[in-house]
């Protein structure tokens, strides 16, 4: 059996310091000896594994055949974003965990054929689909454009929906847009996967946040039928502890915000800074947090370290981004956390932490880390990423009457359809299950555009 | 894009804008704000809703040049359209009937306390104005603020017009007068501010600012605006932008400000040497 194959990526001497790709994609003839690997399961397993049922070995058996063209369109039956999936999603734990090949040997690369379908079909001329919102279809609102809206908004047009998404930044995507760096996730591709969905008949309002400039309610007395929310969990968390208002020190989301979607990075030809020192250093050990270190040291961090409560096991990160850390230089103090943050004239000097070690077993089943009396000691650094999770933002729930929310703040909605306590108002994504993943809000965007097109023709 | 249909000079280095905004103008409340991106390339930076008027669809601005992004946003015109417009923002002045109440404005600060003058005299308030500036030039929305108050006094730094001396100069004399004094409203630089709220904490008189730290999003997400409010950390743009002066920790507030001093000089020499060629 063939060995799996590697993702082509940029030398990191040069990546360090670059905002461009990471990696390259495979090329035709690596994409086809890949795709050959597939044993076409009948039960097809990996299929179960992935949260909006690609038929993948149907896919990987055009890729090998040489028609990408024909592999990415079969996946957009499924997944209106397979240019995006293909690179952020946690293959790993999902279709790639369930593929047989890993039992003796190394799963599929199924990841990387999807984003070579997909990067094909793009590169290739391609007439827009037909506009399927019907110009007497229900009206839709769509509050959110991220990926659990944008994949509800798709659906719900394809279905015959006229569709609005209101978004409360200027640009749509969410996380994609906002969060995910440019050396990770292209923002053309986003732009282009955007355009997709709007070609369906999309209709995407920008800077109108919902909540402030239409209440809920109002929405329907606009003659929407029926609302989706996918606002995310847009609100930063902070640690609690003492200097964490110190100049230098940063929310993650601001962090990434100010280099993504401000572009900061070609400040001043942009016109919004970011103020990074010689050392960074990132709290936390999710996705957020390896972006957030790997930004730093494009801007220019000497040093950027990464500090974590619990072991190496426990990081939530996808694998290929923690290798991408490491390879680029990241360190990582793990079993490692912060309880102050030091500063000399207002400005960040570093972080004080205490050594944690592996205690018995919590709720999650996961040892719970425990602080190592006396040992304290300082991370020295400019600047400090808190990268600890986020929270769902009150500006659209707050003030709505009978929206059932859990007592963290999230929505309330049925697993099956995204129902939620009010009629006709569904939700899905990170508002219902906080932070998770970019597929996971596909799946739940995708789940309610059905429920909705049931619920409108009855 | 919203339209810039009516543009004015207020002062030098101060605009005044009216801009097409319907949607934006049937929502917005005294003490709102919105957030304003100029151009493909600029920044997103706030500014408050000095007037809305729900049947002509617009909103006024009033701008202060103190840096690159409010240069360029002062070199408008009307007929110029300014890329992209959110709001409002914030949370809404909480006014009620209550009384006799103290508008104090300084500097281009006089912008933003005018809505709230004006929505004070509309519930009934007995509304004093407390306006200045640096020089008689600087001055703005003087005969605005006199039809919004019972009684207005304006001082100027240096004597140039009005009474001699600061804003708190002319907030001690009222407070010594006035008995019953409701709120206090403030709105200016910071140190204004902090010196209005040290003025009226020996009285416990109910003392309202507004915070402008700096903001990115402006909805929450970011935290960059975050400020210190009786000892807890709140996000200005969606807790605030008003919050009781007497529980701000303004020594922060000042600090992070200052956090892209160096950064400010750099985009301003930038644009000097006309690196920045935003409208070829
Ligand atoms: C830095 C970072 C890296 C990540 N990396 C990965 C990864 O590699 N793989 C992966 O699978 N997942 C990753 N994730 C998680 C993933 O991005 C999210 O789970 C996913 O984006 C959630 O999608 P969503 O549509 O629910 O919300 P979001 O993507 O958060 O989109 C919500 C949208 O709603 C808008 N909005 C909010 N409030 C309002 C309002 N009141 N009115 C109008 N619009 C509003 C927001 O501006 C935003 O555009 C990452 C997250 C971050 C932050
Ligand atoms: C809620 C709110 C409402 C506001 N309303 C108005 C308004 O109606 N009219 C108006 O002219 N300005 C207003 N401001 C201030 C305005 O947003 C800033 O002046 C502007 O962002 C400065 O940008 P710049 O690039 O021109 O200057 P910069 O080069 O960024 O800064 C120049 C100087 O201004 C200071 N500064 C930077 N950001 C701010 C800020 N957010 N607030 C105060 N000082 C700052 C800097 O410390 C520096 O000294 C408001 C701010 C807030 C938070
Ligand atoms: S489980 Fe693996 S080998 Fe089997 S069909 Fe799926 S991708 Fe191919
Ligand atoms: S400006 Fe980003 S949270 Fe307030």
């Amino acid at each position: 059996m063939p060995e799996r194959v590697s993702m082509p990526k940029q030398p990191v001497e040069a990546r360090r310091r670059n905002f461009d790709e990471v990696a390259q994609g495979l090329t035709a003839a690596q994409a086809a000896a890949e795709a050959r690997r597939c044993l076409q399961c009948k039960n097809r397993p990996c299929t179960t594994g992935c949260p909006v049922e690609v038929d993948i070995p149907g896919f990987v058996r055009l890729v090998a055949a040489g028609d990408p063209i024909a592999a990415a369109r079969l996946i957009k039956e499924k997944n209106a974003l397979p240019a995006i999936c293909g690179r952020v999603c946690p293959q790993e734990t999902q279709c790639e965990a369930a593929c047989v090949l890993g039992k003796k040997g190394k799963p599929l690369a199924i990841g990387y054929l999807e984003r070579y379908a997909a990067d094909c079909e793009r590169a290739a001329t391609r007439e827009g689909p037909a506009v399927s919102a019907r110009p007497d279809g229900p009206q839709v609102a769509v509050i959110g454009s991220g990926p659990a809206g944008l994949t509800c908004a798709a659906d719900l047009a394809r279905g015959g929906c006229r569709v609005t998404i209101f978004e409360i930044l200027h640009a749509p995507g969410g996380v994609l847009r906002y969060g995910i760096p440019e050396f990770r996730l292209p923002k053309a591709i986003v732009d282009e996967e955007i355009r997709y969905v709007e070609s369906l008949g999309v209709e995407i309002k920008l800077n109108a946040g919902i909540g402030q400039l239409y209440s809920l309610p109002e929405l329907f007395s606009l003659g929407y039928e029926a609302v989706f929310i996918g606002t995310g969990a847009g609100l930063p968390h902070f640690l609690g502890i003492p200097g964490e208002n110190l100049n230098g020190v940063y929310s993650a989301n601001e962090f990434l915000t100010r280099t993504n979607l401000m572009k900061a990075y070609l400040f001043p030809e942009y016109g919004t800074p970011i103020k990074v020192g010689r050392r960074g250093a990132v709290v936390g050990a999710g996705n957020v947090a390896m972006d957030a270190a790997r930004t730093a040291l494009r801007l220019g961090a000497e040093e950027v370290t990464i500090v974590y409560r619990r072991s190496r096991a426990e990081m939530p990160a996808r694998a290929e981004e923690i290798e991408n850390a490491e390879e680029e230089g990241v360190r990582f103090r793990l079993l490692t956390n912060p309880v102050r943050v030091l500063g000399e004239d207002g400005w960040v000097t570093g972080l004080e932490c205490l050594r944690m070690e592996l205690g018995a077993p919590d709720a999650s089943g996961r040892r719970r880390p425990v602080p190592v009396p006396g040992s304290e000691f300082v991370v020295p650094a400019e600047t400090v990423v808190v990268a600890i999770g986020q929270g769902p933002n009150p500006v659209l729930t707050r003030g709505v009457q009978g929206l059932a929310l859990n007592d963290r703040g999230y929505i309330i909605a049925d697993a099956e359809t995204g129902a939620t306590s009010l009629p006709r108002v569904y939700a899905g994504g990170d508002i219902v299950t906080g932070s998770a993943t970019v597929i996971a809000a596909m799946g739940a965007g995708k789940k309610a555009a059905r429920a909705i097109l049931r619920e409108l023709k009855r | 894009m919203p339209l810039i249909v009516e543009q004015r000079i207020l002062a030098p280095r101060v605009s005044w804008l009216r801009v097409a905004a319907p949607e934006v103008a049937a929502k917005a409340e005294p003490g709102q704000f919105v957030m304003v991106r100029l151009d493909e390339k600029a920044e997103r930076i706030p500014l408050t809703i000095v007037e809305a008027d729900r049947e002509e669809g617009t909103i006024v601005l009033v701008i202060q040049e103190v840096g690159r992004s409010t240069a360029d946003l002062v070199r408008l015109r009307a007929g110029d359209t300014i890329r992209d417009l959110l709001g409002p923002l914030g949370r809404p002045t909480e006014i009620e009937r209550v009384g006799t109440v103290v508008c104090v404005g300084g500097g281009i600060g006089v912008a933003p306390i005018l809505p709230q003058a004006r929505r004070h005299r509309e519930v009934g308030n007995r509304v004093l104005g407390i306006i200045g500036a640096q020089t008689k030039e600087l001055l703005i929305l003087e005969e605005e603020m006199r039809a919004g108050c019972e009684r207005l006094l304006v001082t100027t730094d240096d004597g140039s017009y009005g009474r001699k001396g600061l804003v708190t100069d002319a907030l001690a004399e009222l407070l010594a007068e006035e008995q019953a004094i409701a709120s206090v409203t403030a709105i200016g630089p910071v140190p204004m501010m902090q010196a209005v709220a040290e003025l009226t904490r020996p009285y416990g008189i109910k003392t309202i600012v507004s915070l402008n730290p700096i903001m990115v999003d402006g909805s929450g997400m970011c935290g960059s605006c975050r400020v210190t409010v009786a000892g807890a950390t709140k996000f200005a743009c969606v807790d605030g932008p008003e919050f009781d002066g007497h529980a701000v920790d303004f020594v922060e507030l000042r600090r992070r400000q200052s956090f892209y001093r160096e950064e400010e000089r750099r985009a301003v020499a930038a644009a000097g040497e006309g690196c920045r060629c935003r409208n070829a």
